[in-house]
């Protein structure tokens, strides 16, 4: 009994080991393998990445000068983003938030 | 039958492959007599996948992210045996620091499994607060892999001929501070292991496998561990662990609670393996490049969490491979599972059967075929 004193008080005054995920967002790590976003002004359109991508995720189409991603494809491997050449795929560290309705993003040059 | 003798009557009840106690899907076929089981009958192949196949049709540099998603709690290992495999046909000598790091990151996938199973054993016991408390601690271990790896569960960071991250000094002081923080929970929960008298009712003496059972039906892992077989491929040596020098954990009983105190001494080893890899890390390149195609036959072997992970591959000079066979500890340790259940209550069946840590959706490699046509 007297063992459970200072595990009870520390219980009562500290804070909870969860966190309230959907109303209080986590913060990510700078390490974080997140999103990922083009930047159609750097890129060649040189189809590297397309070739590379585990699960195929990105399609590049250079007639049209655009690049489909789907992120519920993507593993978040960032195989992409180490070995563009140009530097064009960027990595934000925060994760893809869930949708109603999987949709491929389209890049376009503006 | 004359008159006056009694038939004895059995009930057979089949259990899973949905059901609330079973994480995965297995159906365990029970003949039972009043509480008491007298056999059991097993039937697996309700998630096979097809990863092999997938693997033989894709690039085999490509194939490491395949292979990681096998078994998603130990994929970093799953990458590590596949990486090792495919070197060993490339002949492709692995950077020392690189093999340090492999430690690191397969000791890191041990400590989440064993904690995830710990925690999940506390809860078929139905002891809820031990359950939190373990996933409370294997929560410092998932975000040392995120910041270590990128990523909170799958950590892909295993490439051909290396790693693709390194860990740097501060992140190195991260890790160790972590690893000491986990220390410092686990002796707190020690007490709660070795003493309790609830968790000691429900595990001493339940799901016996005695050593020339568990050496006659080929058990692997901590399951072999717990009756006294002292078998552990990182004893072999491969990636760092020669050099930093390992001795498996045994235990002689061969009951659900000697497997769970080799689990809960191994969280101790892999903590106290992460800190020397730390320490003895040297400097250097952490990946080399293949610089021709895959040829020939090769085999590896890895330590799961679960046991003993086999990979066979064959290649013919393509960039694709021939022929890749993986074997999960898990289909090793279903027949040593059989041979546990018979004699005990139908009331010890979750504890006795998370007791091999079931992992089927690794397992799942075969299909059975029926012969009309799958009727």
């Amino acid at each position: 009994m007297v063992r459970m004193f200072p595990n009870i008080f520390r219980n009562l005054f500290s804070k909870p080991a969860t966190v309230k995920h959907p109303f209080v967002p986590r913060k990510p790590y700078p390490e974080h393998r997140g999103r990922i976003v083009f930047d159609m002004e750097r890129c060649d359109l040189c189809q590297d990445c397309e070739r590379l991508c585990p699960p195929a995720a990105i399609k590049v189409d250079p007639e049209k000068k655009t690049i489909a991603y789907d992120p519920f494809k993507c593993i978040y491997c960032h195989i992409c983003v180490e070995n563009c050449f140009q530097q064009a795929i960027k990595a934000e560290p925060d994760y893809t938030p869930p949708v109603y309705q999987k949709e491929i993003k389209y890049f376009k040059p503006d | 039958m004359s008159k006056g003798q009694t038939k004895r009557k059995y009930t057979i009840f089949p259990f899973g492959p949905q059901h609330p106690v079973l994480p995965e899907p297995i159906q365990l076929r029970f003949t039972v007599d009043e509480e008491r089981i007298v056999d059991v009958g097993v039937n697996i192949g309700y998630v096979h996948r097809g990863i092999e196949r997938a693997c033989e049709l894709n690039d085999y540099r490509r194939n490491v992210y395949i292979c990681e998603r096998i078994c998603g709690i130990c994929n970093f290992i799953h990458a590590l045996c596949y990486c090792m495999v495919v070197e060993k046909l490339l002949g492709l000598e692995v950077p020392e620091r690189a093999n340090y790091l492999r430690v690191i990151w397969s000791e890191l996938n041990r400590l989440e499994s064993h904690l995830l199973w710990l925690g999940l054993f506390a809860d078929a016991m139905g002891f809820e607060s031990l359950f939190m408390q373990f996933w409370r601690d294997r929560e410092l271990v998932m975000d040392l892999q995120e910041r270590t790896g990128g990523n909170r569960v799958i950590i892909s960071t295993c490439v051909i001929g290396g790693v693709r991250r390194d860990i740097g000094r501060d992140l190195a002081n991260l890790v160790e501070q972590g690893m000491l923080k986990l220390k410092r929970h686990m002796d707190a929960l020690a007490p709660v292991i070795l003493k309790d008298p609830g968790i000691k009712k429900r595990t001493v003496g339940k799901g016996i496998l005695t050593y020339e059972d568990a050496v006659r039906l080929g058990a692997v892992g901590p399951t072999a561990r717990g009756s006294g077989v002292a078998k552990d491929i990182r004893s072999t040596g491969y990636a760092a662990y020669g050099a930093l020098g390992f001795e498996p954990v045994v235990e002689k009983d061969g009951d659900c609670y000697a497997r769970l105190l080799v689990r809960f001494y191994e969280v101790y080893q892999a903590i106290d393996l992460i800190l020397k890899a730390l320490k003895e890390m040297p400097e250097g390149k952490i990946r080399v490049k293949p610089d021709r195609w895959p040829e020939g036959e090769a085999t590896a072997r890895a330590e799961q969490p679960r046991g003993e992970l086999f990979y066979y591959a064959k290649a013919n000079g393509s960039n694709r491979l021939e022929r890749l066979k993986v074997r999960t500890p898990t289909l090793a340790n279903i027949p040593s599972l059989l041979a546990m259940l018979p004699g005990y209550e139908v009331a010890d069946i979750p504890v006795i059967v998370l007791s091999i840590d079931p992992c089927i959706a690794c397992t799942e490699r075969i299909t059975y075929l029926k012969k009309d046509g799958g009727k």
